[in-house]
């Protein structure tokens, strides 16, 4: 029996590893209505939860009457905050280190906060029930602009902190002040500004938006009072975190609560926090006993859960007249909304936004962010992006664009004269970061090329020249952004949430016969974990993918994680991947060198198994060697063949691309059409270029979306004037454009397989690419910036200013 | 709450239930039936997750009532395979074509793509978008699942083998 006598490139490609475009192994579930999402759940005597919510935001909760509701047939309780006193939870604690309200407790502070909680028999008398609660409000003034949260006379939102000067990250200036987050040599900022030749300067609003993954929130909780044991079902995007501090929460212990994320419907961030539908479902089900489903609606999810961005950054650079990048400074409106619930590593009040340096060699850089209170709803979370990554890319991507104008240089040739350069990687940022690798340039000129760049610009020079002579009624933009990511959080010494390290783990366990299974740390929710875990493991073991199961998202089986957002499954439990499989295969090759009679040091691995060096048809191929680890292991070695990893990254991941987006637009209806767009990304080793494409695909098509006019927004009386699909721009087939995708390969060097990650990179990376083109067709107006989104009644308005059109 | 009898076949069976004049077509096939392929993911006929084959037309379950269906005949997903388990063309073209992430609008957008090719047999990539435009998708971007549809027309009309798509 001698399966390694196939040739070479039989075996690898028997393996479907790592480089493969392996179809996915989800998809046969899913084409076929088989996948099991949270609201699929159907358990015995299950009942349903529902919420009553304030129709004002803000105003004093003077009374509730749930008698009305109470007296409903098949109404089983109604959870007020009162309620949730006698249990210590009307308030939890939130991951950013303040807290929230749970129920509404004598105030409310945006407009659909949660004030009580029904549960019924059925989802329809549920919701029955939430239109008979009668809540008494007494309306307050309310808070929209950020910018005016910290005046004098601003109204109090958070009585509850009154005369709290400090927060969780240091001193509060204002009553509606959260933190200040200040990074970087101010005053060798300061001097870089005053020697500079030239300066720029500019606000860039990221508006608030909304991840919106089209399976809303949702949970099942389920007490067992005799076992004493809870299960909690839901849409997490991190299963042991949500244990964790469902845990210290109830005070149930641990090891007597399981969480499980079935299938998810896409995330985004948006099933990253902790929300008070979870919280009133498992008091429901310990009070009654009984399985409690909640699943939000749509307008409850865009209302009320995790709203993403809403900063407002005034950017400045500083520059010689030649070009050359001499100094950045930012300054940050951070509107969070009236409680402070971004889902950032908790030491990052304002995420890894001093990334903003971006892919530049900037000497000195300085960021002060302040994070405030209003009226809105709470959230912050990393919205297909590390966190605050996004933010802080849009701000460097802008401003240099606005650089570019004042100098009257190309924007393309702006970036190629300020990247870091190939060697001097490890680069370690003016803000504090160590970029890991990148080469820029490389990169930048294949996409220039690629799209023909120059010809571009002497085509938009011609259509310019045509709109003068009035033959045209359209303008030409093109748009170029170079992004540098910061992902795979991260390293333990400074990455937590709520005290736990940002590590990650995979388990593997071989069966005698050389099948797998894995179970993983993290949670898909659309990225094919089950499909390239496998392919990992496939070329680190030698054994086929379609060999190896791997299991994720049950607290009860899976080794503790941190989960899946920042784009850290594969910087981090990728790595755990890899790790795990080169303990078997360590003690993989100790079996074979027993079974060959051999000193291990003989031995070298060939795809699939090992060989006597010297003596290549004297092998053990890693089925031969499975089956030995059950029967025929060295003396004094325990038989079985497992590992587990815990991995603790050494570093962030740099994951980098350039984007360039050819936009026309015409001046009479502000409509645009894109008329190309071209994604190159480097995100290290390619573990399934089909996966990364989709992956690119669906993240452009987001930044498309936030960029040209998906906006949660809000009136000046604090009502969400966005929060159904209806209003809330989410693109169809029609309006998205089609994407070409490319790559360079620049792999990671302290990760073990060299990958970095890659699903947020084109979010991150297109949203200014799609902002500079707008930008860009107006910018031999003389416009700077026009804030986003970019909707087509705000650039007709933009038009109509420029006296493009009548 | 009274109840109303309805008759319908769903999936080549019929089906026979007491139902409450309010009920959700939707609520009334994922929680009766436990047909829990369509989902709902707006409530409000955009995203169009929930999107059935009812008697020729697709239709957004979620603003239907299960009595307006009282003698239709619906398909779902899970009718969409034959009796011995063979894959439409389309859940073949949509695993191949790389044409789904999460897997919470395929069901739906499989549906509708179904009576798209009912409608059209051969349509253009344009008409492919504009024929799936009520079907929210947020993890593709739709190009994987365009390419998915056009792979499983060229099949279902001969003009394509199976095996150059691998």
């Amino acid at each position: 029996m001698n399966d390694m006598t196939v040739p070479r490139e039989e075996r690898e490609a028997k393996l479907e590893g790592m480089g493969c475009k392996r179809k996915r192994v989800e998809d046969v579930r899913f084409t076929q209505g088989k996948g099991n999402y949270v609201d699929d759940i159907k358990l015995k005597d299950m009942v349903f939860g529902d919420f009553v919510r304030s129709p004002y935001p803000h105003a004093r909760v003077k009374s509730i009457d749930t008698s009305a509701a109470e007296a409903l047939p098949g109404v089983l309780a109604v959870l007020t905050a009162e309620t949730l006193k006698t249990v210590n939870l009307a308030w939890m604690p939130t991951l950013a280190g303040d807290v929230q309200m749970v129920l509404a407790d004598g105030k409310v502070l945006f407009q659909n906060q949660e004030v009580a909680f029904v549960i019924a028999e059925d989802r329809y008398i549920a919701a029955d029930a939430v239109d008979l609660v009668e809540v008494e409000y007494e309306e307050l003034p309310v808070l929209v602009d950020p910018f005016k949260a910290m005046e004098p006379d601003a109204p109090v939102l958070r009585e509850d902190l009154e005369g709290k000067t400090e927060g969780a990250h240091g001193a509060r200036k204002h009553h509606n002040h959260i933190f200040e987050w200040t990074v970087g040599d101010s005053e060798a900022t300061d001097l870089a500004f005053s020697k500079a030749e030239v300066t720029v300067k500019e606000l860039f609003s990221y508006h608030r938006c909304h991840p919106c993954p089209l399976e809303t929130c949702a949970c099942v909780a389920s007490m067992d009072k005799i076992k004493g044991e809870l299960t909690l079902w839901g849409t997490f995007q991190a299963p042991h975190v949500v244990r964790t501090v469902a845990s210290l929460l109830s005070t149930i212990p641990e090891h007597k609560i399981r969480v499980i994320s079935p299938d998810i419907g896409g995330g985004f961030g948006n099933k990253v926090g902790v929300y008070p539908g979870y919280v009133c479902s498992i008091v429901g089900s310990i009070v009654l006993g009984r399985p409690v489903k909640w699943v939000e609606d749509r307008i409850e999810n865009l209302s009320a859960t995790a709203f993403a961005r809403d900063y407002h950054m005034t950017t400045e650079l500083a520059a010689t007249a030649e070009g050359k990048i001499t100094g950045l400074r930012c300054h940050v409106l951070a509107d969070h909304g009236g409680f402070d619930a971004c889902a950032d590593p908790s030491k990052w009040p304002a995420g890894f936004f001093n990334i903003i340096t971006g892919s530049y060699d900037i000497p000195t850089a300085h960021v002060a962010v302040d994070g405030v209170y209003t009226n809105k709803a709470p959230g912050g979370v990393a919205y297909r992006c590390s966190f605050r990554v996004t933010e802080a890319v849009y701000a460097m991507e802008r401003a240099i664009d606005v650089l570019a104008r004042k100098l009257n240089m190309d924007p393309a040739e702006l970036r190629l004269k300020n990247f870091i350069r190939p060697e001097q990687f490890p680069y370690p940022s003016a803000l504090g970061w160590e970029y890991d690798s990148g080469d820029y340039e490389t990169a930048m000129r294949k996409a220039m090329e690629t799209v023909d760049y120059a010809g571009l610009r002497a085509e938009q020079a011609e259509k310019r020249a045509a709109f003068e002579r009035g033959e045209t009624r359209e303008l030409m933009g093109i748009g170029v952004s170079f992004f540098t990511e910061i992902v795979g959080a991260g390293p333990t010494r400074n990455c937590d949430i709520l005290g736990i390290g940002m590590f990650d783990s995979c388990e593997i366990r071989i069966h005698p016969t050389g099948a797998a299974i894995a179970r993983m740390g993290t949670i898909s929710q659309g990225q094919g974990h089950q499909t390239t875990y496998a392919q990992i493991l496939a070329t680190e073991l030698g054994i086929p993918a379609d060999m190896i199961d791997i299991e994720e998202g049950d607290t009860d089986t899976a080794p503790y994680g941190l989960g899946t957002y920042g784009s850290r499954s594969t910087p981090v439990a990728g790595a755990a991947t890899a790790m795990a499989a080169r303990k078997i295969k360590a003690k993989a090759q100790m079996i074979a060198a027993h079974m060959l009679e051999v000193h291990e040091d003989d031995l070298e691995w060939d795809v699939d198994g090992f060989r006597v060096k010297g003596l290549p048809e004297k092998t053990a191929s890693m089925k031969e060697i499975c089956w030995a680890a059950y029967n025929n292991v060295p003396p004094n070695m325990e038989p079985g063949l497992e590992a587990v990893s815990y991995y603790d990254p050494p570093n962030m991941t740099y994951p980098f691309g350039a984007y360039i987006c050819v936009m026309d637009i015409d001046v009479d209806t502000g409509a645009h059409k894109v008329r190309r767009f071209y994604a190159l990304d480097d995100c290290g080793t390619r573990i399934n270029p089909m996966i990364i494409e989709g992956q690119v695909h669906g993240g452009l098509t987001e930044g498309y979306a936030i960029a040209m006019g998906q906006e949660i927004a809000y009136d000046d009386m604090g009502n969400v004037t966005t929060a159904s699909l209806m209003d809330f721009f989410l693109p169809t087939a029609v309006e998205t454009p089609f994407w070409e995708t490319d790559w360079t390969v620049t792999p990671s060097p302290h990760h073990p397989i060299g990958a970095k990650g890659v699903g947020e990179s084109p979010n991150v990376g297109s949203v200014p690419c799609f902002s500079n083109a707008v930008n860009d067709a107006f910018a031999h107006l003389g416009v700077t910036h026009i804030q986003m989104p970019h909707d087509n009644w705000r650039i007709w308005r933009e038009c109509k200013r420029l006296g493009l059109t009548g | 709450m009274a109840k109303t009898h309805v008759k319908m076949t769903v999936n080549g069976k019929e089906i026979e239930a007491l139902v409450e004049p309010r009920t959700l077509l939707i609520h009334f096939i994922r929680e009766e039936l436990e047909l829990t392929g369509p989902h709902i993911g707006c409530e409000t006929s955009h995203c169009g997750a929930c999107t059935l084959d009812i008697d020729g037309k697709s239709v957004k379950s979620c603003t239907m009532f299960a009595v307006q269906a009282n003698g239709a005949d619906i398909r779902t997903i899970e009718g969409m395979a034959e009796a011995d388990g063979t894959l439409h063309p389309l859940q073949d073209a949509f695993r191949e074509m790389h044409g789904l992430q999460c897997g919470f609008c395929t069901p739906g957008m499989i549906t509708r793509a179904y009576r798209l090719l009912q409608e059209n047999p051969n349509p253009s990539d344009e008409e492919i978008r504009m024929g799936i435009s009520g079907n929210l998708c947020r993890c593709t971007g739709y190009q994987n699942i365009v390419a998915a549809i056009r792979l499983a027309a060229e099949r279902m009309n001969g003009t394509q083998n199976w095996e150059a798509a691998e």
